[in-house]
Formats: structure tokens, sequence, C-alpha cells
């Protein structure tokens, strides 16, 4: 094709006409997520102060194996080689980063803030070659809707510990209805999550995208109007809910090793 | 607002060119076009614009101005900085003809190569069609686009790797989507748009949504949707599974006549 040669092109990495902070948007994007993965990669490895009275962090759940309320009991499971570290953690975690990592809004992001391609829009790129989604290993991504499924599975575990979140167990070994700033944390984390989770693409497709005459059937008209309207916010749900189960993570930690203390709001 | 700024404008063909500088008086509510249509009357007569409407609905002022794809026409003088001159180049990803002037054609040829729409049979006797308003209000946004094209050439896949053989770019997959779920549409363009319109090399970077002056949400409604539709059949071995035991699940207009 054709091109002027004179007229003013980036053809550099970085070079660009704007004048404007283009970089500033890709920045904040590579910095959070690396501040997010080196906490959550040290919160997991920790293997320990996961619980608090009824509290579990939302990085450890489910346990399947680990403390002794684990689903399946203590220890960790008769297949997992002896030789790699383990953390209960480690068992479910692969889920929500899945998801996360496949997830449409955040690829855009990270194609931008660590790979440059591109920096930003209209600027110039490092790299001549360019295979986008359309060979492997990148064509993978279409795995998305599969980690849905289980995303979905996950936000309903936990909901279900919010709920354990209110009961309380007294030195009597009673057990009493209550509310603590932790139960508040994880509801707020599962409202997050919720609202990240049924805003996803692939999620919205399967209530009703990918249907060409969505008014036969009133249910998926309703569903899909209510994804597409989490959908059109989706990567402040996905900053929102990030951030949050990266605090609740930390309250209950730091409740566990006795550095603060959880605060009942309610008995 | 001063009463003078410097507008430094690309000028020349194909073969070469280089910027010039230019004083233009402005005055209140001046939109970019304004200026150069001043310039080319008091001392440029042979600057080459392309331009129609002034109202941002006809797509032809299309340029890159500071350095982002912008409608001239609709760019406001007062929301750029006027201490340094105000940079208009023509699109950076078409060919120049003359100074702002580009050909884009080839986003025209490539239209034509998406798959007409192809309607069921009439549903009433004088030959016309019944449609529920919650089936055309997802394709309505697609209708808005004045083929200004400036999304096709903000997008990498074409700006930076020229992959024009291979790709389709966002204004066709806009196009392709307002025919692809259309409730009375038959056609399917999902293999044209897995090969022969190359909607894999998009990453949604989402540049395209971000300059698209009717703001339309490209990526988001369009490109994505369309990417989903091809796992379904393409990719997703247990949608495939389910889309054969079930044909029609889609409810394509062809599986009611
Ligand atoms: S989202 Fe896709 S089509 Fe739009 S600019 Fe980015 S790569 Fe191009
Ligand atoms: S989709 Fe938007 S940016 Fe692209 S050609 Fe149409 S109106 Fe212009
Ligand atoms: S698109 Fe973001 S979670 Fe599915
Ligand atoms: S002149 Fe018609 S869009 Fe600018």
């Amino acid at each position: 094709m054709r091109q002027a040669a004179a007229v003013a092109k980036e053809v550099r990495f970085g070079e660009t006409a704007r004048r404007d902070a283009w970089w500033a948007s890709p920045l904040a994007v590579f910095l959070g997520l690396c501040a997010f993965v080196v906490y959550t990669t040290w919160a997991a490895l920790q293997g320990d102060h996961y619980r608090f009275g009824p509290y579990v962090s939302p990085f450890y759940s489910p346990e399947l194996w680990g403390s002794s309320g684990a689903w399946f009991g203590p220890g960790r499971p008769a297949w997992y080689p002896r030789w790699l570290f383990f953390s209960p953690a480690l068992l479910v975690l692969w889920v929500p980063a899945g998801f996360r990592l496949t997830c449409y809004y955040l690829r855009g992001a990270y194609y931008k803030a660590f790979w440059a391609d591109p920096p930003a829009c209209a600027v110039g790129e490092p790299r001549k070659h360019y295979w986008g989604e359309n060979f492997l290993p990148l064509l993978i991504q279409n795995i998305h809707r599969y980690f849905m499924y289980l995303a979905v599975v996950l936000v309903l575990i936990l909901a279900k510990d919010v709920w354990d979140g209110l009961w309380f167990t007294s030195p009597s070994g009673a057990v009493r209805f209550g509310v603590g700033v932790g139960t508040l944390m994880l509801a707020t984390d599962v409202s997050l999550l919720v609202g990240y989770t049924f805003g996803c693409h692939s999620l919205r497709h399967l209530c009703g995208g990918r249907v060409d005459r969505i008014s036969e059937c009133p249910l998926r008209g309703g569903l899909y109007r209510c994804s597409s309207a989490l959908n059109g916010r989706h990567n402040a749900w996905f900053w929102a809910s990030l951030t949050w189960v990266g605090f609740t993570d930390l309250y209950i930690r730091l409740c566990a090793m006795g550095v603060i203390s959880d605060w009942r709001i309610l008995f | 607002m001063n009463s003078s700024a410097t507008f430094r404008i690309w000028r020349g063909d194909a073969q070469a060119g280089e910027f010039r500088d230019y004083q233009a008086e402005i005055s209140e509510g001046m939109v970019v076009l304004d200026a150069v249509h001043q310039i080319q009357a008091r001392q440029a007569n042979d600057l080459a614009v392309r331009w129609n409407c002034k109202a941002g609905k006809c797509g032809s002022c299309s340029a890159e101005i500071n350095g982002y794809p912008r409608l001239m026409c609709m760019t406001r003088l007062n929301d750029l900085p006027l201490d340094r001159p105000v940079m208009i180049q023509p699109l950076h990803t078409f060919a120049v003809l003359k100074d702002l002037v580009t050909d884009v054609s080839w986003n025209f040829r490539v239209k034509k190569t998406v798959k007409r729409f192809a309607p069921r049979p009439a549903d009433a006797p004088d030959g016309t069609w019944r449609m529920a308003q919650a089936d055309v209000e997802r394709i309505q946004e697609f209708r808005k686009c004045i083929e200004c094209f400036l999304c096709q050439d903000v997008c990498h896949v074409l700006r930076n790797h020229q992959l024009m053989d291979q790709f389709a770019g966002p204004r066709n997959y806009v196009y392709a989507a307002s025919l692809e779920m259309h409730p009375l549409d038959t056609q399917n363009r999902l293999a044209d748009l897995k090969d022969r319109h190359g909607i894999g090399y998009c990453n949604i970077t989402k540049c395209c949504t971000k300059v698209c002056p009717e703001e339309i949400h490209i990526t988001d409604n369009a490109i994505i949707p369309l990417k989903e539709r091809v796992v379904d059949e393409h990719y997703d071995p247990l949608a495939m599974l389910l889309g054969r035991l079930f044909s029609g699940s889609r409810n394509k207009a062809n599986t009611r006549a």
C-alpha cells in the first residue's frame, strides 16, 4: 500500500505526535497489577493466618485441603507432589487468576501495559511482527468462558463464606449471630465480585448475546440487560473487586496475626 | 482566548511533503476546520481538505490533530492548547493524495467482502416483516456509524502492522455485527470473520472505541460479541457439540420462516 514518506509517522517505539500524558494509564495498570501480583503471591505462599473467627480469606476459599476446617481434611492431598511447596491457596487461586488473565478488559490493558502492543493509542510499537490472538499462544485466550463457569461457582462459595461470617463462637462454645467489620468486608468483596463476574463478556454472551431474537424469551432479555448494564463499567468492577479482595485478605491476616482486632458492630 | 494562533499543517503528496506554519485569527466558538478554511481562503488557496457537513455527520474531515485522530469540524479550538502550534496531519494509516486528503477507498473495498443482508421470507402477504424493538435495539447503535474511518486509522493492526490483506478493521466489524445480529438476517458470517476478516488479530485494546466520534462501543458491543460467536462455532468444543445437537440454538432467522 502506498504510504507518504514525509508525513510525520510514529515508526519507532514510543514515537508519537500526541502531546497528552498517554503513558499515564498504561503505567498505572502496570504498577497496579505488579503490586497486586506481589502481594497475592506473598499471601498465597504464607499458608497460614487465613482464618480468623468465622472468617476465611477469599484467597484461601474454598479450603479444599489444609487446616482442620478444610473440605477434604487436614494436610495436603495424597496426589500433591511431595517436592512442591504446598499452601491451600494454590489449589484455588488458579481459578480467579485464569479468569482475570483471560478477561477481555484485562487482556486489552496488559497488552498495552506489559507488551506495548500498542503502548497507547497512536503511539509507535517496539516490534514489527504481530500475531494478535489469531494464532497460538494467544489463541488460548478463547478459553475464557470455561474460567467464567468456574468463577461463578467460586462466587457462590464466597457468598456462603459471608453467611458463615455471621456466626461467632463465644469462648463458652455457644454460637451466636453477629456482624463484625470482617463480615462487612467479606460481603463487600462478594458484591464487587458479583458485579465483575456477572458483567463478564462471556456471561453476557451466554445470557443473550449469542441470540438474535432476544425478545422471544423475557427471562433471557432481562438477564442480558442486567449483564450488559454491569458490562458497561467492567473495568471499574475489575479494579474495585481486585483491590478489595486484597484488602479483605490483609484484614483477616492482620486479625489472625493479632496485629489488629476485629471490631464487632452487632452483638 | 488569544486573537491568533499558529497551525502547523502537513503539505505534500504521496511522494514528499513538509509541515508549514500558518497564522490564523481565532474567535470564540471556532473549530479546527474553521481555521483550516480561513488559511485556505487567505493564505494557501491550494490547500486540499475534504469536508462536507461541518456538523460531525458526514465523516469527511478526519485528520490527526496534535497526534490524535479526530474530526476537524468537531474539535473546538478552546479545547486545544494554543500556546504551541496546533499540529494537523492527514490520517496516518492511509495513503496521502494531497495535503490533508487521504485515499480511504480500501475501507469500502473490504466492506464489499462482507456477506450482504439476506432477510428471511416476508412475514406478511404484503411483503413486510415484523420485528420487536428489543431485537433491533442492539444494532441501532451500529447504524450511527458515519464512516469517518478514524477507528481504522488508529487501530494498530492497520496503523503499525499494515495487515490490510488479513484484517478488516473495526469499522467493518461494526458493519458485520449490524448484519450478523439482525433479527431478520439468515446469513452466517462467522467463518469469514475468523478467516478472511481476521477478527483474531484484534487484541481488544479499544483505541477504536476511544476515537469514535459517534461514541459507538465498537469493542464491547460489536467486536467482542462477534469474537464470542466465533468461539461458539470454531473453538469451544462444548458449544460446538451443543450447536450440533440443538441446531438453531442461536435462533438465526432461517429457523423461523
Ligand atoms: S480494539 Fe481491536 S479493532 Fe479496536 S483498535 Fe484495538 S485492535 Fe483495533
Ligand atoms: S465506527 Fe465510529 S470511528 Fe469507526 S468509522 Fe464509524 S463513526 Fe467513524
Ligand atoms: S470479560 Fe472480563 S471477566 Fe469475562
Ligand atoms: S465535515 Fe462532516 S464530519 Fe466534519
